[in-house]
């Protein structure tokens, strides 16, 4: 088996496989290797996301997508209801996937591209020498070998341990992440048009309600909360989510459980040092205020394929290259969009279900065009200058930063 | 030392989201379970609060 690589991509998600086929694509050799024997399963996602984002990546193949949406309904504690659609040609705006299909279709098209797919192969350890990160050490099917390679990208996800082995701490604090719960449900009657999201602190501490619709009497029905909500002896994910249910779809068939865990730090400090690139959930890419992560990992996972290629091209995959080709190009991107969502998360998270209800109520009547988180705070300050005014030391960063971005 | 920190098997669902935050990288999830390497486990309880499920007991 060949054991020496320019690039080995740990993790064969939506970040590793962008990641890998970028690079094939480019001329590289390229390893993508994932642990478990069957990419995308179990599924630890809601499935939502935007359709024009993702026609960026891939063409769309009807083989993945379960539903079409038109917009999103936002319920307050009390029931104002928010609803932003979009009225554009076809109506459509987001998509449902399904994972299981999605993730495996990228995986290919880095297996296409040129990239070698191992699965079943887990990464137990780096190899470092001099200061750099040389490869790794695999086992699969328990047996173990090492692979060298001029470029690591670890795209581990969630769970990542790719980074730490590096020296980069990437452990999350409760605060920094939504743990979660979601049931697949099946038999009910749910609006096949639209995503719906509740909030509140009864319901959801730190976090919401979500009903993604999967097709055909289907939904995604799921609960984060924010881990410094939840406590040893507080109610979990599992058991608001089945009180929500007992109460809105008592009739609801449940056919799959999905759990995990969304970062929702932001942006953390370093992404990268000598040979080593981490990219999507692994890096903590995720948006701090929705918990997506799809397209943010598609999004640098394209980035990190193109540094490594650059690096290598070079001859340089030192920490300082990789800061120029690769940490620069992603906070000056997509990295912006993170860090006015946690600001924004770091005012929802303090606000009672009073305050959640008078700004929903504010805003019950606009009409939006674009289903973007800036419209919605643009429409939040436009109607509340008075309410922001007391709440002023909370969203003073988040107004500042919607003035930057509407100039 | 008694073992302090017992993962219920039968109740995880092998999200990784423990992992994540556990502080000492103590934790792995090995396709379908969670390890433990208790020798750098301080049983500070961070993934015991996480857990989605509750499948996690740490007790000091
Ligand atoms: C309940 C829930 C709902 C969500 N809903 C949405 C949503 O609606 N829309 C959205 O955009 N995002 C959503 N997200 C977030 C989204 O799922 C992630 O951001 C996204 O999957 C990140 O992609 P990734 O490639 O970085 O990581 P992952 O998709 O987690 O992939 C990482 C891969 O690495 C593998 N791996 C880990 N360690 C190793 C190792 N040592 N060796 C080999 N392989 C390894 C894992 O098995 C995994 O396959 C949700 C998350 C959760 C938990």
């Amino acid at each position: 088996m060949k054991d020496r690589y320019d690039v080995l991509v740990i993790g064969a998600g939506p970040a590793g496989s962008i990641a890998a086929k970028t690079a094939a694509d480019k001329g590289l050799t390229v390893l993508l290797i994932e642990k478990r024997q069957e990419i995308g399963d179990p599924v630890r996602c809601a499935e939502g996301v935007s359709k024009e984002h993702l026609k960026k990546h891939v063409e769309i193949d009807k083989k993945w997508i379960c539903a079409d949406l038109k917009g999103a309904r936002i319920y307050a504690p009390d029931g104002t209801k928010i609803e932003m659609a979009e009225e554009i040609a076809g109506g459509e705006v987001g998509y449902v996937l399904e994972r299981k299909i999605f993730d495996r279709a990228l995986a290919e098209k880095a297996s296409k591209a040129g990239a070698e797919v191992r699965v079943k192969t887990r990464a137990i350890g780096l190899i470092i020498e001099e200061d750099f990160v040389k490869g790794a050490r695999l086992m699969q099917l328990g047996k173990e070998y090492d692979v060298h390679a001029r470029i690591v990208i670890g795209a581990d996800g969630i769970e990542s341990k790719v980074g730490r082995w590096a020296g980069i701490d990437t452990s999350l604090n409760p605060i920094d992440i939504e743990t979660c719960v979601q049931y697949l449900v099946a038999g009910v009657d749910i609006n096949q048009e639209y995503c719906e999201f509740y909030i509140g602190n009864d319901l959801a501490p730190g976090g919401y309600i979500w009903i993604f619709p999967k097709g055909e009497g289907k939904a995604n029905i799921g609960i984060g909360i924010l881990g410094s909500k939840m406590g040893k002896f507080k109610p979990r994910p599992v058991d608001y989510l089945n009180s929500f249910l007992e109460k809105k779809f008592p009739h609801a068939k449940v056919v799959e459980m999905v759990f995990g865990g969304v970062p929702v730090s932001g942006s953390i400090e370093k992404t990268s040092t000598n040979g080593l690139i981490l990219v999507g959930d692994a890096a903590r890419q995720s948006d701090p205020i929705t918990g997506g992560g799809i397209l943010n990992a598609m999004d640098v996972g394209k980035i990190a394929g193109e540094a490594a290629f650059a690096a290598i091209s070079a001859g340089d995959a030192s920490n300082e290259k990789l800061e120029e080709v690769y940490e620069k190009r992603w906070r000056s991107t997509i990295g912006h969009a993170i860090d006015l969502s946690l600001i924004v998360k770091n005012c929802f998270i303090n606000l009672n279900d009073a305050d959640l209800n008078a700004l929903a109520f504010s805003l019950k009547d606009v009409q939006f065009e674009r289903m973007s988180l800036l419209d919605l705070l643009h429409a939040l300050f436009k109607a509340n200058k008075k309410l922001l005014w007391d709440l002023r030391v909370l969203f003073k960063d988040a107004a500042k930063e919607v003035v930057k971005s509407k100039m | 030392m008694l073992v302090s920190i017992n993962i219920n098997r039968y109740k995880c669902g092998y999200c990784g989201a423990c992992v994540g935050v556990c502080p000492k990288g103590s934790l792995e999830l090995v396709e379908t379970w969670v390890e433990v390497d208790e020798n750098t486990c301080m049983t500070c309880g961070i993934c015991d609060r996480i857990c989605p499920v509750g499948a996690i007991e740490v007790t000091k």
